[in-house]
């Protein structure tokens, strides 16, 4: 039996959903997680969420790649020396187009790392508090509380006219 | 978006899902040719490669003809499809909404069709993995002083990047397609595609910014791939090739061609799916726009091109344009100028580029036009170097044009597959530019 429950409102409007997340965080709650078909600024306002760290994996990503393209150029010229059209063993100007593409490359790829590993896309809600409207034109909150406080959301949820409340474990 | 008031977020999801129904007798009737032809080019190339790569019409000195004319052009097309999408969004430019999903597209096939061409070029196919460094053998790594290797890197990379950010934007529609579809099988294709999505506000966080980092990513790699495939040519010491305008010009042309393709391609969906509120007159409006913009840097690129060739004081510079535009091949110059100079000119005026007949046609020429500025580049430069005891005239054989015509179907195969299992237009990026739902309540939001 777990301890924690999820209250979640359904509701058809941004300018509710996000006066209704209000309300939740002035009574206290804090556990909230807003679905919507579309990213919308005012409910990340009012989420209030940390900046996204995605931009730490792009910019290792992107340095890694770097150094990984002057290592290899340098590194492999230099283990079997031949002079190619007179050009120095090591010469950066058309390494640099390497080193350029490596860096993209795995600046994206860490970037789509970054993306799957912060979003948790399986894991940042549970699939039962999940309605297949929230992709197309509904927005939903969902409250994690204790079992004590479910009247409460409750109360909160349908004053701010959600069209539906749905509960379960969490 | 004032054509797009009648449009809600429900029947944006109704509307493109709906396009992804049951193949209809049209599309099957599109769909098998292609298919056809598709053969036709793989018996083109079992053909080359059982007898050897004198049937293609490779005669000294021109050993570069009609596969890198068309590889260079599939790089080419693939490249609007990166501006669309990565570009203008990183310019907040609105006209991109509908048209992205179908350049990006676009641009993860047309690569995929270039890829082909190094390897089909090959006398020995089946070794073109010697072109990746790995440490083989003889413990030998691979050049990478030389343009050609350049490519390799430009292009996969190009390849894996685009098809990440292809996959990355459809993670929210695949979500909507798994969402609304009832038969098990597809719920389950879909379901596994959408990794999960939920569209909670901790998705979209990480999403929106892994989204725009893709962007700007994309914009920088668009523009050095066409650069690094114009330094095939210009790193070489060959009149006509050896040239510093060669980057700026091959993106340009890149742009141009792509642009060309986007309509091509949107002008019969856009009838066919009936999407005519999501593809508008303003999104051609936009398009041919820039259609203007880059056909002007390819006109003055032309004229820079003779220009810097008299002005060098080198004979044989000079020598290589006064052919392109008088000698054997002058035919093929002068579509080139025609098509991609002349027949845009129309498009400065507001009618033209608001007429989808018009613009189709236009479109179309703009495909052939740089097709043939492609051909122009390589094959007339090699035709004539610097020794006239070693000049000689080239003309693709049925084999080539064969595989030719059927690059051409493999790229339609791939984009008729697309549209009948993908959504073609964004719909979570079509909702963005419709009018907030709203309630209008008085909260301490507002404002």
């Amino acid at each position: 039996m777990k301890d924690n429950q999820g209250v979640l409102g359904i509701f058809s409007y941004v300018d509710v959903t996000v006066e209704t997340v209000k309300k939740l965080k002035r009574a206290g709650f804090q556990k909230l997680r807003v679905f919507s078909p579309v990213p919308n600024h005012e409910i990340e306002d009012v989420m209030d969420e940390p900046e996204s760290i995605v931009r730490f994996f792009t910019l290792f990503g992107a340095m890694l790649g770097a150094a990984c393209g002057v290592g290899f150029t340098v590194l492999t010229s230099s283990d079997w020396p031949i002079s190619v059209s007179a050009k120095p063993i090591v010469s950066l100007p058309p390494f640099i187009v390497i080193i350029f593409e490596l860096t993209i490359l795995m600046g994206a790829l860490s970037t789509l790392l970054g993306l799957l590993i912060n979003s948790r896309l399986r894991r940042n809600a549970p699939s039962s508090m999940y309605d297949p409207r929230f992709s197309e034109d509904k927005f939903g909150v969902m409250v994690t509380c204790d079992k004590e406080s479910i009247n409460e959301v409750e109360n909160i949820l349908s004053s701010q006219g959600a069209e539906e409340i749905k509960f379960d474990e969490v | 978006m004032s054509e797009q008031s009648t449009l809600t977020y429900a029947r944006v999801n109704e509307d493109v899902i709906r396009m992804l129904d049951k193949p209809t007798v049209k599309w099957l009737a599109l769909f098998i040719p292609t298919l056809g032809f598709v053969g036709f080019g793989l018996f083109c190339f079992i053909h080359q490669v059982y007898t050897g790569l004198g049937v293609a019409g490779y005669r000294h000195p021109v050993f570069w003809g009609v596969y890198i004319t068309d590889f260079v052009f599939w790089v080419g097309i693939a490249h609007s499809g990166t501006l669309i999408s990565a570009i203008l969004f990183l310019f907040r430019a609105n006209f991109r909404m509908s048209i992205y999903r179908i350049a990006e597209g676009m641009t993860v096939f047309a690569v995929l069709t270039a890829g082909l061409f190094p390897i089909i070029h090959l006398g020995r196919p089946w070794n073109f993995y010697w072109l990746f460094p790995y440490p083989n053998q003889r413990e030998l790594w691979v050049n990478f002083k030389s343009p050609l290797l350049w490519d390799v890197f430009a292009v996969s990379t190009y390849l894996t990047v685009s098809s990440l950010f292809f996959f990355v934007g459809l993670i929210p529609d695949i979500a909507a397609v798994r969402d609304r579809v009832t038969e098990a099988p597809r719920k389950f294709v879909y379901s596994v595609l959408s990794l999960g999505w939920k569209g909670s506000n901790w998705e979209w966080l990480h999403y929106t910014r892994a989204y725009l980092f893709f962007a700007a990513f994309a914009t920088p790699l668009v523009l050095s791939v066409h650069s690094v495939v114009s330094w095939d040519f210009a790193m070489s010491n060959l009149p006509g090739w050896h040239t510093t305008i060669f980057a700026p010009y091959f993106v340009a042309g890149a742009i141009f061609s792509g642009l060309g393709m986007v309509i091509t391609l949107t002008v019969p969906i856009r009838k066919i799916f009936h999407l005519e509120e999501y593809i508008t007159l303003d999104n051609y409006d936009g398009m041919a726009k820039l259609i203007i913009l880059t056909s002007l840097i390819v006109g003055y690129a032309y004229g820079v091109e003779f220009f810097l060739a008299w002005y060098s004081g080198s004979p044989y510079e000079w020598g290589q344009f006064y052919y392109r535009a008088t000698g054997e091949y002058a035919i093929f110059y002068w579509i080139m100028v025609v098509c991609n100079v002349v027949i845009p000119i129309p498009l400065w005026f507001k009618a033209v580029r608001r007429n989808i007949k018009v613009l189709f046609i236009i479109s179309i020429f703009i495909n052939i036009g740089m097709w043939f500025e492609r051909f122009n580049i390589i094959v007339i430069s090699l035709s004539q170097g610097f020794d006239p005891a070693a000049w000689g005239i080239y003309m693709p054989s049925w084999v080539e044009i064969g595989i030719t015509v059927g690059s051409f179907a493999w790229f339609f195969m791939f984009f008729l597959i697309f549209i009948k299992t993908l959504p073609a237009v964004s719909i979570a990026e079509m909702k963005e530019i419709l009018p907030v739902p709203n309630k209008g309540i008085k909260g301490d939001h507002a404002g």
